[in-house]
């Protein structure tokens, strides 16, 4: 009896260290000849983890080094896929697939996995070695979110209470009466508010949710997509893309200029019942302003000083914060640890300016606070110098996610790939 | 025998062109005024290239609906605007599409002509007798 317990136990010390050898340090993983396409700074290397995966929104890796990923799209009728890398090269080797859903947002918190379809949160028990245990076994936690297709995605993020925050993305470009229609104002207050446009609160543990059982954390936020809960300062973040079409709808008040600056992509830390101001305000980080939005009133030059949050950081206009990652790891220089990288999808209008975006950004940090300056950490997904039309991008950032080993891995929706991206003294 | 045939057809179809010298400059110039209310009305959304935006706005180069002979349902379009999603050609797009009801009959021809006859599109000219007649029905 003893001698089978102490084979176990070897078999045991064995099969870890198979699995120790399998998720190999990123020191050992040779990158790309190429770093995959991208720019990156000095001492950074990069890999094609998989490519042609599918749309794959956000990201997630779990402790032992496999990627879940959220498709936007089915892949033969399956709505997340599973990469495993089987024999430490650190390239995916297997790829699976498993719920009949389409969505974008996918986490992981203790023993589960959470996603998202465009009106539903679901959860699936791990197991130890971070497998789903019954793909078929999906619990339903929060049904019924609105999906009227403009910014319908669903991103979400966990606290260390119980708690699951989800974006409800704004059915609108600025609340006007007619959508994006010249001459039409906006609706006061705007009814929108009341079931999207911000951030709702659900339990983790109760299933079924709906608008009634939740709680509205935050409002005024027009379009959220990146969202993070930051663990060294214990509160959310989120990032909210700005509005459109400021010299479309307003000829007389915004150049075309202006308006491919303006306004702001902004991120926010949010606390309980924060209100950011969509859409009666957008934030101008050229005069670091809260201003008057026209469809309320707003001229580009009234500002707005009390009642709404300011942003703990704004960026150029239009360029789509996708994914938001506070980074915790240790692969990295200091420097980096707990400061903000953001995926920006890349902008569309910009024009007859050329696009932006289309790269991670990284935000440092310092006591709780970022420096103010940001720079980009990851260039080169569109394959393009300049990209005058979206269309034309070969690749485009959208969803990031630590792994165990404290390397960066990111998402493109356009063809499915899958970068890993490593420091390599 | 067939190639007698579609030589007649050639003929055929090169003759009933002709009459359109002078038309053929009144499409020019209507694809030039087109032009000017594609890049202040359409192309913000659309783009330069009329690729449009995946997923966000629909894409009118090599568009099948844009190119087909539908002219009712494009005239429509621009004077009611499109509600929420859309499906093209297989793929979603989710912004919704203002209504451009102050354009007049004259600037929908020409921003149509310029659309169905740019980029990779060959489609025909849309004239403002079609965009009066199409536009009165839908008052």
């Amino acid at each position: 009896m003893k001698k089978v317990t102490q084979f176990r136990f070897f078999l045991c010390l064995f099969v870890s260290m198979l699995l120790a050898a399998v998720s190999a340090s990123a020191q050992n993983i040779k990158a790309d000849t190429d770093n995959a396409g991208l720019t990156l700074p000095t001492g950074f290397a990069a890999l094609k983890v998989a490519d042609n995966v599918g749309r794959t929104r956000h990201i997630v890796v779990n402790k032992q080094g496999a990627i879940y990923a959220k498709l936007e799209r089915l892949d033969n009728g399956k709505g997340i896929v599973v990469l495993k890398d089987t024999d430490g090269d650190g390239r995916a080797e297997t790829k699976t697939t498993f719920a009949n859903y389409i969505g974008t947002g996918i986490a992981i918190k203790g023993n589960y996995l959470y996603a998202t379809s465009n009106t539903e949160i679901f959860k699936y028990a791990l197991n130890a070695a971070g497998d789903v245990i019954d793909e078929n076994a999906g619990e339903k936690l929060v049904t019924g979110l609105v999906d009227k297709g403009q910014h319908n995605s669903k991103s979400i993020t966990l606290d260390n209470a119980g708690n699951i925050y989800v974006n409800i993305g704004a059915p609108s470009n600025s609340c006007q009466e007619k959508d994006r229609t010249k001459g039409s104002m906006g609706m006061m207050p705007c009814p929108i508010l009341d079931s999207a446009g911000g951030i709702w609160q659900f339990k983790i543990d109760q299933l079924n949710q709906t608008y009634a059982t939740g709680l509205r954390y935050a409002t005024g936020l027009r379009n959220v997509v990146g969202l993070d809960w930051n663990n060294s300062l214990n509160q959310l973040f989120v990032t909210q893309h700005g509005r459109d079409m400021l010299n479309n709808l307003f000829p007389d008040l915004y150049d075309t200029t202006i308006s491919a600056e303006l306004p702001s992509e902004t991120m926010y830390a949010i606390n309980k019942g924060d209100n950011a101001g969509w859409p009666y305000i957008y934030y101008d980080h050229i005069k670091g302003k809260k201003m008057m939005a026209p469809e309320y009133g707003g001229d580009g030059k009234k500002t707005v000083d009390d009642k709404f949050i300011n942003p703990a950081m704004a960026f150029p206009g239009h360029m789509a914060p996708n994914g938001l990652l506070f980074y915790s790891g240790n692969q990295f220089p200091a420097r980096y640890k707990n400061g903000a990288f953001i995926a920006f999808h890349g902008s569309w209008n910009r024009s007859p300016l050329p696009q932006e975006g289309y790269y991670v950004v990284f935000v440092p940090y310092q006591n709780g606070k970022p420096t103010g300056q940001w720079e980009v950490f990851a260039n080169g997904f569109s394959g393009k110098t300049i990209v005058k039309n979206p269309r034309d991008a070969g690749h485009r950032p959208c969803g990031l996610a630590e792994g165990p080993d404290g390397s960066l891995y990111v998402s493109d929706d356009v063809k499915g790939t899958i970068y890993r991206i490593m420091y390599q003294k | 025998m067939y190639r007698i045939f579609l030589a007649f057809v050639v003929v055929m179809v090169s003759f009933t062109t002709v009459p359109a010298q002078t038309n053929n400059k009144l499409i020019v110039a209507s694809v030039a005024r087109g032009k000017i209310v594609y890049l202040q009305r359409c192309m913000v959304c659309h783009q330069a290239d009329g690729g449009g935006v995946p997923k966000l706005n629909a894409p009118l180069d090599g568009s099948s609906a844009v190119n087909g002979s539908d002219i009712p349902k494009l005239v429509k379009n621009i004077v009611k605007g499109l509600a929420d999603r859309i499906e093209i050609d297989g793929e979603v797009y989710s912004n919704a599409m203002p209504a451009a009801a102050d354009l007049k009959d004259q600037q929908i021809a020409d921003v149509l002509t310029f659309i169905r006859s740019s980029w990779t599109n060959k489609a025909g000219a849309v004239n403002l007798t079609q965009v009066k007649q199409i536009r009165s029905k839908l008052k």
